[in-house]
């Protein structure tokens, strides 16, 4: 291929000198404390203030526990998330736009079943019109007539585009088939319920439900932690309520049953989710149990990614992860696969499972992911937007940059009996429920002889 | 922006090196940019660079299959590497203890990779299913990257698909690959960039030893992918399985991003007065006032700006409505350019852009691996590691005149236009 001539593949592959030695590590120094402030401002809202001054910007994530169980929350709350940044008293759409574009800065807002949470950034000058730019809305939103029209419109069409996605119909059969009706599982609302959104409902729902007490604000960046905190509590000092932000009701532990073949006619790869219960951040076990899912699946050295796309080419990606709700958490298992690999994938994705447990990680395998734990916590949190998305993670459950500094102790204490234990009681594929996405003609037959699968549409 | 102290040297095999200390996290960064991306690719191979990337990840004559992610993995760090229309990137970010490892795993796979035939038939199969993945079972999958150049261009190398066709990749040969290591991975046509915690003389010290004796090989000549400008609008149509709504890309041409490129940040610039943010024209237009479209994007680049040399592509995309016709999307395109083309934008429109810039420069630096990746790409493409730090700078200069300029160059009778249908023509 374009060079006239050119060595065979088997004399690139070779040296006179021959294989080297893989060099050792070297002294590896820890990071470098950070100056923070932790604190409870007057009005309820936690603020977790951090300095990592590298370069001349802020970060913040403002999280609010945001849950309902009104039919129409979700198609409210997702109006309100789009619209609570297009309007106040003091400045239109484009007015908020273009303050916060002189000052290099963006912001916006997200909601899902238990959390909004709007996420801001700018120039570490820009700070004062930043937060100033904050409180007006959060306490002046005014979700004026035309913006909530426009974007229930915009909205239609994005939940339509999104409901074409393999990933988004896979995810709603899942949360379907493992929780039934509880209001976690609505996380896309219908476009039937958006269009009857009012104005009115969003300004109720924010009156409501945009609340000081319960939430918190993380904020990371090239500024004086005391300083930005004063800061903040003087900004946000007319956001107030005795009532707390709504948190979503416990989800039912997951006890395990069979996968569910959810037809998708004419599709060309099956979207494989597998899913058990695990454990929070919080639980004694949870470093274990981390060690244990990144052998298991959690990076591309682990046991599942080797087999099914290393070994046998029948996926792009195969990842196995934890997903955090509240005070639980659950383990869920991913892997995208073509129609003729898809039965053949969920039986060595259980041959995994049970593999896990009964031939536990070896010695060389814990000390790799326990390497790769501490390494990729240290390399995630040396820029300002890895810190604040780690803190903000934690502050769900009360955790803070504490638990964050030690946690490689943590990592480091797990012995491998640690690891066999939580593989054991946490990854046997009997433990697992979940779905199967694809082409039913291709795929039924293969599946249901594999056993524990069974077709159809998601009950609810 | 600071200026990072940068150290740039080259090997006696020909392999370019900048170096990046910073001692602010323990942390390194290592990246080796190899000077061929999917341009390069001959006819009945496409997607041949991209395939070829996995295969470096397959083992060296030092490593197992395996081994190059174990070994990143368990010294805590993290690997990827991408192939885009003019280079092929490969990097690992690490805890700063594992950094002679990286140099070594580099090192190795530029030295004597293993290519064998198990590997490369595991690896179409991995590939096919990325394809599936990202563009035959996704709606707007390929949208427009692989869907808008064959319109715009009528050369191989600038028109064809870069993921490449499943008939192409399962006809790649080992051979094909022994070709294309041996022109394309020689030491002189790449450039090695380490960033993060060390000194500038450890880390030579280490380079020196790991990468001196790759063995030399001539830097192969690289062609020009020169293609006149389209006389006249082009037109193209994708029918898409799975997409709820019609959209449409059109592509330009712009000014050479290298020798011009001042000229390219005006249309960087252009690009945000456009669309970047609610303030901007055509989100206030076509997304707000109007409104027509769902979702609207311009920019440079069918990736992102500076990963090309000319030609490259200057992209507007929206999706809309069924009721709106491309014609009307177009029809408000044009008027807004014809304004600014006539009017130059006020001052403040200009800030509000560079402003963002700005800030998003600082937040990519922030992040060793996006800030070493850029020094890297900068040394390959414009053979100046430093440029990176002088660009918000130099977006900050461009007048409302250049940027009027930038917008009368992009000409309806100029340019190509890509209608992707939904099936059935819902």
């Amino acid at each position: 291929m374009t060079a006239a001539t050119h060595r065979t593949a088997e004399e690139i592959g070779r040296t006179e000198q021959g294989p080297r030695p893989l060099p050792p590590l070297g002294e590896q120094r820890a990071a470098a404390d950070l100056s923070h402030v932790d604190t409870v401002l007057g009005n309820g809202l936690r603020v977790l203030a951090v300095r990592k001054a590298n370069v001349p910007l802020i970060e913040f994530r403002l999280w609010i526990p945001f849950a309902g169980d009104d039919r129409m929350h979700p198609a409210r709350a997702e109006v309100l998330a789009e619209t609570l940044f297009t309007g106040t008293v003091r400045r239109d759409r484009v007015g908020i736009d273009t303050d916060l574009a002189l000052i290099g800065g963006d912001i916006s807002a997200g909601v899902d079943p238990e959390r909004l949470i709007i996420s801001g950034n700018a120039l570490s000058s820009g700070l004062p019109t930043l937060l100033d730019v904050v409180a007006d809305s959060l306490t002046g939103a005014s979700y004026v007539d035309a913006e909530v029209a426009r974007e229930k419109e915009r909205l239609i069409e994005r939940i339509s585009i999104a409901r074409t996605q393999p990933r988004t119909i896979a995810r709603e059969a899942l949360q379907k088939h493992r929780y039934g009706n509880h209001p976690a599982t609505f996380e896309t609302p219908e476009a039937t319920d958006v269009a009857e959104v009012t104005p009115d409902q969003v300004r109720a729902l924010h009156t409501a439900s945009v609340l000081p007490r319960g939430a918190a604000l993380v904020i990371v960046g090239d500024v004086d932690p005391q300083q930005v905190v004063a800061d903040i509590e003087k900004a946000l000092s007319a956001w107030v309520s005795d009532a707390s932000a709504v948190r979503l009701p416990a989800l039912p532990e997951l006890t395990g049953g069979p996968v569910l073949l959810v037809p998708r006619p004419g599709a060309v790869q099956s979207q494989i989710r597998l899913s058990a219960q695990a454990l929070p951040r919080t639980d004694p076990g949870y470093a274990a149990l981390q060690l244990a899912n990144l052998a298991f699946g959690g990076y591309f050295s682990s046991r599942l990614v080797e087999n099914l796309r290393e070994d046998k080419g029948y996926t792009y990606s195969a990842h196995s992860g934890f997903e955090f709700t509240d005070q639980t958490a659950t383990v869920n298992i991913d892997a995208d696969t073509a129609s003729p690999a898809t039965a053949a994938a969920l039986l060595e994705t259980r041959y995994e499972l049970g593999r896990l447990g009964l031939v536990p990680p070896t010695k060389d395998e814990v000390e790799s992911v326990r390497q790769y734990a501490i390494g990729s916590l240290v390399t995630s949190t040396s820029s300002q937007t890895g810190l604040v998305r780690q803190l903000t993670a934690l502050v769900s459950n009360g955790l803070g940059l504490d638990w964050l500094a030690e946690h490689p102790t943590r990592l480091a204490q797990v012995t491998g009996e640690d690891v066999e234990k939580a593989a054991l009681a946490f990854f046997a594929p009997k433990r697992f429920t979940g779905v199967i996405v694809g082409d039913a003609d291709l795929l039924a037959e293969k599946l249901t002889a594999v056993g524990d699968v069974t077709v159809g549409d998601p009950a609810v | 922006m600071a200026v990072p102290e940068l150290t740039r040297f080259t090997l006696d095999n020909g392999l370019r090196v900048v170096l990046a200390p910073d001692d602010t996290a323990p942390v390194v960064a290592v990246s080796v940019h190899y000077d061929v991306g999917f341009r390069s690719e001959p006819e009945g191979r496409t997607g041949f660079a991209h395939l070829f990337e996995h295969l470096m990840f397959q083992g060296s004559e030092s490593l197992e299959k395996l081994a190059h992610f174990r070994h990143v993995q368990s010294s805590g760090g993290s690997f990827n590497g991408s192939t885009h229309p003019d280079y092929t990137d490969y990097y690992e970010v690490l805890p700063a203890a594992a950094l002679e490892r990286a140099l070594f795993l580099e090192a190795d796979r530029m030295r004597a990779p293993k290519l064998t035939q198990e590997n490369l038939a595991n690896q179409i199969d991995v590939v096919k299913e990325e394809i599936r993945l990202n563009v035959l079972n996704r709606p707007y999958g390929g949208f427009p990257w692989i869907l808008l150049p064959p319109v715009l261009y009528s050369t191989f190398p600038n028109a064809h698909n870069g993921y490449g066709g499943f008939e192409d990749l399962e006809q790649a040969t080992l051979d094909d690959c022994a070709a294309f290591f041996d022109t394309y991975y020689a030491p002189s046509n790449a450039v090695l960039t380490v960033a993060g915690d060390f000194t500038a003389d450890r880390a030579r010290e280490l380079i020196e030893k790991h990468f001196g004796d790759v063995q030399f090989r001539p830097r192969p000549e690289r062609p020009s992918f020169f293609e006149p400008h389209p006389v006249g609008e082009l037109r193209g149509e994708h029918t898409d399985p799975h997409a709820p709504l019609p959209a449409l890309g059109v592509g330009y041409r712009m000014p050479d991003p290298i020798n011009d490129l001042d000229g390219y940040l005006a249309n960087l610039v252009l690009a945000g007065v456009l669309t970047d943010g609610d303030g901007s024209r055509l989100q206030q237009r076509l997304v707000h006032r109007e409104p027509l479209v769902v979702d609207l994007n311009a920019g440079a680049g069918l990736f992102g700006p500076f990963e090309a040399r000319d030609p490259d592509t200057f992209t507007v995309t929206a999706i809309h409505p069924p009721d709106v016709s491309t014609e009307r999307v177009l029809g408000a395109l044009d008027e807004e350019l014809e304004k600014l083309a006539s009017t130059p934008p006020e001052a403040q429109e200009l800030t509000r852009v560079t402003a963002r810039w700005a800030a998003g420069l600082h937040q990519e630096h922030d992040q060793l691996l996006s800030r070493t990746l850029g020094f890297g790409s900068f040394e390959l493409l414009y053979s100046d590691a430093a440029l990176v730090s002088t660009l918000a700078d130099r977006m900050a200069a461009i007048t409302a005149e250049d940027v009027s300029a930038a917008a009368k160059a992009l000409r309806p009778d100029s340019r190509a236009v890509l209608v992707v249908k939904p099936e059935g023509g819902k």
